[in-house]
């Protein structure tokens, strides 16, 4: 009897004491979030790009001035307290050029990978998941799309889609070129954009799908009589949206990168829609004489693409601690 | 492995052949035509000369037939519409090897820098060093490369007056530094960040504390073990850089007026010249579909656990 009690107290202590070894059990999210608030940079980025984001937003407000607004007594000034970052060939506010051209630039980028998404992870989780015929069907088209040379392959969607979208008829087609026309020429781009990057992602969700497919959360899904839908959509899906989450962040910056680009060479956006492409393009053509013309707009372009870098490096390693500093 | 191979070259046929008719109906679909760039619009019995002339009267799929049949037959990619009398196939020819130049020496570049960055950073990691060699690949990612030349020129040919603007004089010339830079900044920020995640992991492995426990000294663990290994995966990352460098480089060949096929890409699908965006379609298609079959090939001869059937 008395040992028995002993063995009993003793019992008591060793779960007491594993009790308090265990660390603080935390939420997933919240662990997540701790590992993400420790990086620095990262963390930098994101405040960077949620003021960046407001600004652009609000930009009627935040703006000193509309983006066309023409001040002819104020021509190529250099910075200034009056124009911050100067005034452009046509005495406009570069700043506010460059905040109107900020949403232009996150729209874009947003918007594509809206696209990217919507293309790229139902058609990984079918290929992945159905395997057999369906998956080289689909995986034959993906590797004949890759073989073509991807900036050609938008330029010439994009002339495609901007030449239809503006002779097309009908109620939604009709919408469309509105907003394509409002937008001045947008629309087109990011179609284009996300038609071609939808690729990339689709085989980052089809290399998940075919590890995540085979656990046995899926089986024990399926076991209790999950329709395939089922399966795919409520257990498969948001245990690829990581690395999901993670393409998305990287590919804003590259597709940033691609509009202010395709702006320069004058199939992006058109003027009078600012854009820091095209605002870059009007800078390299006077850069000589006036340099803040092209430093105001690459410097704002560079500064938002590395933010986006490490935001992304952040989400990264926040969602798989495995992958810190690489 | 011969199979593989035979079939991997097999179907580049199908692929290339789904790329031009892709391409092809595009372009067509589009609405205008490649007479309206003109300045100003042209007498329609002007338009029906040169329709009939170029054969654009004939219905769609007999100029689809003619078109596919001459290059089939003769590599024919026909006469530019809108630079009379050049021969496409010609252009190329003259022009490609600029394009590929420079995207050969930007990717040299890239491969220098990007490895040395990358094994400074990984020496010791976390450390200021590391941080420092990080902050420079993540600038090279931020950087647009039309960004980067624009400021190179500024700095180097306006201010300093160490280079030459612009301009092409051969493969040899100083006009090269430039582009070059420009174009090789991207991947080597990326390579960068290759070498030192995979010189990290390599590290970690057993043959490594069996070299080390051989009695190896590090540097010699380190040049003979760990870096051929990390540098497999780095192969492809050089692989795929090279190509999107060579296509992407019409950016800077714009700004720095580099006479090779980017430029002439660019002009020619705002002109609608078909000839000339098919077969440089066609031309940047074949050179990705023949790198991505070299880097999986590499791979294999690299890391003999790879194997494919």
């Amino acid at each position: 009897m008395e040992n028995q009690q002993k063995i009993l107290t003793s019992h008591k202590e060793t779960v007491i004491s594993i009790e308090e070894s265990l660390p603080i059990y935390r939420s997933q999210s919240k662990q997540m979030l701790r590992r993400f608030a420790k990086n620095r940079a990262s963390v930098i980025s994101a405040i960077f790009i949620f003021l960046l984001a407001i600004t652009a937003i609000f930009a009627p407000l935040t703006a000193p001035s509309g983006y066309d607004e023409v001040d002819f007594a104020a021509i190529t000034q250099p910075p200034s307290a009056e124009h911050l970052f100067g005034t452009d060939a046509l005495g406009r506010d570069v700043l506010s050029r460059l905040i109107y051209g900020a949403r232009v630039s996150l729209m874009v980028s947003i918007m594509a990978q809206l696209v990217i998404v919507l293309i790229g992870v139902p058609v990984g989780i079918i290929s992945g998941y159905s395997g057999g015929w369906v998956d080289i069907v689909i995986q034959r088209i993906v590797d004949t799309l890759y073989a073509f040379p991807s900036l050609l392959f938008i330029i010439i969607v994009m002339t495609y889609l901007q030449g239809t979208l503006q002779e097309s008829e009908g109620v939604i087609a009709t919408a469309l070129s509105a907003l394509n026309e409002s937008t001045g020429g947008l629309l087109g781009v990011l179609i284009a954009l996300g038609l071609v990057f939808w690729l990339t992602v689709s085989r980052i969700v089809r290399g998940e799908v075919l590890s995540i497919k085979e656990k046995e959360f899926v089986l024990a899904a399926r076991a209790i009589g999950g329709t395939h839908r089922h399966l795919m959509f409520r257990h498969i899906l948001p245990n690829v949206m990581a690395p999901v989450l993670v393409a998305v962040t990287f590919g804003i910056p590259n597709v940033i990168m691609l509009e202010a680009g395709l702006s320069y060479l004058g199939l992006g956006t058109r003027p009078p829609v600012p854009s820091w492409g095209l605002m870059i393009a009007e800078g390299v053509r006077n850069f000589r004489s006036f340099p803040h013309l092209l430093i105001a707009p690459g410097l704002t372009l560079s500064l938002t693409l590395l933010a986006f870098n490490y935001l992304g490096d952040g989400i990264r390693e926040a969602l798989d601690p495995s992958m810190r500093g690489k | 492995m011969t199979g593989y191979v035979v079939r991997r070259v097999l179907l580049i046929i199908p692929t290339l052949l789904a790329v031009f008719t892709i391409t092809f109906f595009l372009m067509h679909a589009t609405p205008g035509s490649p007479w309206d760039e003109t300045g100003r619009p042209l007498p329609i019995n002007v338009v029906e000369t040169l329709n009939e002339k170029y054969g654009l009267d004939k219905p769609i799929w007999e100029q689809y037939g003619i078109f596919l049949w001459g290059i089939v037959t003769q590599g024919d990619l026909g006469e530019s519409y809108i630079r009379q009398g050049q021969n496409v196939r010609d252009v190329l020819i003259d022009r490609f090897p600029v394009s590929l130049q420079l995207g050969l020496y930007a990717m040299g570049f890239a491969l220098i820098f990007g490895i040395i960055l990358g094994v400074i950073g990984s020496i010791k990691p976390n450390s200021l060093l590391d941080n420092f060699t990080t902050f420079l690949s993540v600038i090279g990612i931020s950087t647009p490369n039309y960004v980067a030349a624009t400021l190179m020129v500024i700095l180097f040919a306006v201010w300093l007056n160490w280079l030459p603007t612009g301009g092409w004089d051969g493969a040899l010339s100083n006009r090269v530094i430039i582009p070059v830079i420009a174009l090789g900044l991207g991947p080597m920020a990326i390579i960068a960040r290759y070498t030192r995640s995979s010189v990290l992991e390599s590290l970690s492995q057993e043959y490594v504390r069996t070299a080390r426990s051989k009695g190896l000294s590090e540097r010699r663990v380190f040049i003979s073990h760990v870096l051929p290994n990390a540098l497999i995966s780095v192969i492809t990352v050089a692989g795929i850089g090279l190509v999107d460098v060579v296509t992407g480089s019409f950016f800077v060949e714009s700004i720095l007026n580099i006479p090779g096929i980017g430029r002439y890409f660019v002009t020619s699908v705002t002109a609608r010249d078909y000839p000339v965006i098919i077969g440089t379609t066609l031309l940047y298609a074949t050179l990705v579909i023949i790198m991505n079959l070299v880097i999986d090939l590499a791979y294999t001869v690299l890391d003999p656990r790879i194997r494919y059937n």
